[in-house]
């Protein structure tokens, strides 16, 4: 079974066809993954801002990434909840999307990065985060921007 | 000339029908206010939390205020100009929508809800700035404003789909009512 194959089956799933056939669940599950965004949008900028030496610079990053993180499995699990749905129900138009594999890359090397590089350098003595963190954050916030870019431009092609 | 009236002409201009039907600046301009409430909502949210004393318990509130608030005002502003030109480019449709017209109420009672914490709760933020969970008023002010901006986001990610629209006809008496819509007059 081709990878285009295994889109179509989700495609033509019974809640793919619910949600196709609905005018208003698309927007209403796509408005729960918005929200989700925003959530994991502020979990992500207090601590990379932190780590740039903006935002709350009076704080361990230590303790702002610690505080951060439940908002940030969270929002990330609301995303997950509401978009997959989203992408069963107009899987085969995703599969070729360019946006959509863009989107996926970028989250999956994000994913990676953050609960990897980012979580340790976070962990990390303060005098140490200052050489790297600047460069941690400024690769999660290309990541996602990446990911919210392709997001965003799905619905566009 | 009425509201209604105005809305017709300025969806008539170059400006309106150039920005809509351009290829890459509609989409553009829609992602940049995607952007922007990401600034704005995700660190609302993060502060809105904190009132409710759910996350960085240990930094005082009005620590939190002071750092945040540069960038949330920042998210704030792009997002009302990228909005502003969103409507621009659909005036007419957006002001008979009703997603749109619920969007403007909630963000006017979020405006609200923000006057009154400015005013009167934060005034005395000396008094509870360290405490992990503020006080009632302070929490309430947290809770409306995550509501309200959920909210908000819901309605305005419903715009785009408005199956309410006044060129579907027939709708509800009522529907057709709030959006002022005359269904004979539908240009659509």
């Amino acid at each position: 079974m081709s990878l285009l194959n295994f889109f179509q089956f989700f495609e033509q799933s019974a809640l793919g066809d619910t949600i196709r056939n609905s005018v208003w669940l698309f927007p209403f599950i796509e408005a729960f993954h918005l929200v989700g965004l925003g959530v994991t949008a502020g979990a992500v900028l207090v601590v990379d801002l932190r780590l740039l030496g903006f935002g709350l610079r009076d704080y361990p990053v230590s303790q702002v990434a610690k505080d951060a993180q439940p908002w940030l499995l969270g929002s990330l699990t609301l995303m997950f909840a509401s978009g997959i749905p989203l992408l069963i129900s107009e899987a085969t138009k995703c599969y070729y999307s360019f946006a959509f594999w863009v989107k996926m890359t970028s989250l999956f090397l994000v994913l990676l990065f953050t609960f990897t590089i980012k979580r340790r350098v976070t962990m990390m003595d303060e005098l140490e985060v200052i050489s790297r963190g600047k460069m941690t954050a400024f690769v999660s916030l290309a990541l996602w921007f990446g990911v919210a870019w392709g997001g965003r431009w799905i619905g566009f092609s | 000339m009425s509201l209604l009236d105005l809305m017709r002409s300025f969806a008539d201009s170059s400006w309106s029908i150039g920005l809509h039907e351009s290829r890459y600046g509609y989409p553009l301009v829609e992602s940049i206010h995607v952007w922007a409430l990401c600034l704005f909502f995700g660190l609302a949210v993060i502060f809105d939390l904190r009132l409710l004393g759910l996350t960085m318990k240990k930094v005082p509130v009005s620590d939190l205020a002071r750092r945040l608030m540069p960038w949330t005002v920042a998210g704030f502003i792009v997002m009302v100009i990228s909005g502003t030109l969103l409507f621009s480019a659909i005036p007419l449709r957006s002001y008979q929508n009703i997603f749109f017209r619920v969007k403007m109420v909630m963000l006017a009672l979020a405006g609200v809800n923000v006057w009154i914490f400015h005013t009167k709760v934060y005034r005395r933020v000396e008094a509870w700035d360290r405490d992990s969970a503020p006080p009632i008023a302070a929490r309430l002010a947290g809770a409306f404003s995550l509501v309200l901006w959920v909210c908000i986001i819901f309605s305005g990610r419903m715009i785009a789909y408005n199956w309410f629209d006044c060129d579907h006809q027939p709708q509800p008496e009522i529907i057709n009512y709030l959006t002022s819509c005359v269904p004979s007059e539908s240009e659509y």
